[in-house]
């Protein structure tokens, strides 16, 4: 049935082991962020601008995480590190300010209500993210 | 769009979900029987790419098409995807990426059923 062969150690390099999982993670969330921002600014830009900017910043920003995170290596490393937390800022203030000032935000990003429209995975991510960095971190990977 | 076709896609996703945490449960790399899974899950979900193209050509047409397509295009790259990875990753977090992407795949097949019919039905 499976392969006997597998290795059960935890890999120590950033883009190994659960780090794969956590650059598909991204990785998904990259496409689903261009895709939608893409979207909304092709058909409907002018009905919320900052909104819609918004989205294309958190895809910028999910895609180059998920660059730094299967490149790994020294810049890899710093790459990810800055994305996850522009992430985890981003997803604070947004969430934030998507509650306070409603009115700013007639329609939805990746990140308001803290990523309520993607069961909080935008809130949870940057913090696997910052983890998986530290735990990774003595590691040359 | 009828929705067995939805309703089959979505079974065979959180099946193969299902065999990819049984996979993760006894730290097994993901196997053939997985990517197997993984064409089968994308074969439905052209299936439903065909479905629809045959739905617009009967006349009928998504009530957003944009948004429609652009939930269709990304659908069809996760099977592929997770093949990828899971193949890159020959441990048990292989096998949970493949779960993870068949949890995701339900998701937006609903979605997509969504911007199908008319909002609000």
């Amino acid at each position: 049935m499976s392969e006997p062969r597998t290795d059960t150690r935890v890999s120590r390099m950033l883009n190994g082991g659960p780090g794969r999982v956590l650059i598909a993670v991204y990785l998904l969330f990259a496409i689903a962020a261009t895709a939608r921002a893409g979207l909304q600014i092709a058909t409907r830009f002018g009905e919320a601008p900052l909104a819609y900017l918004l989205s294309a910043f958190a895809a910028v920003v999910y895609i180059i995480a998920t660059y730094g995170l299967a490149r790994a290596g020294e810049l890899g490393r710093r790459i990810a590190l800055v994305c996850c937390t522009i992430e985890l800022v981003g997803v604070l203030v947004v969430g934030t300010a998507s509650l306070l000032v409603p009115s700013a935000f007639p329609d939805d990003t990746v990140w308001s209500g803290f990523g309520e429209g993607y069961g909080y995975i935008p809130l949870l991510l940057p913090v696997l993210g910052l983890l998986w960095l530290w735990r990774t971190r003595s590691a040359r990977a | 769009m009828n929705g067995a076709l939805e309703t089959l896609t979505i079974v065979l996703a959180l099946a193969l979900a299902a065999w990819g945490l049984v996979a993760t449960v006894r730290d097994r790399a993901p196997d053939r029987s997985h990517l197997i899974g993984l064409a089968v899950v994308e074969v439905a979900i052209l299936a439903l790419g065909v479905a629809a193209l045959v739905a617009i050509a009967g006349g009928e047409s998504p009530a957003e098409p944009g948004t429609f397509w652009g939930y269709l295009a990304t659908i069809v790259c996760l099977p592929p995807i997770a093949a990828v990875l899971a193949r890159m990753e020959p441990t048990r977090w292989g096998s949970i990426i493949v779960t993870v992407v068949c949890l995701v795949i339900p998701v937006l097949v609903v979605r997509l059923q969504q911007t199908w019919e008319v909002a609000g039905v």
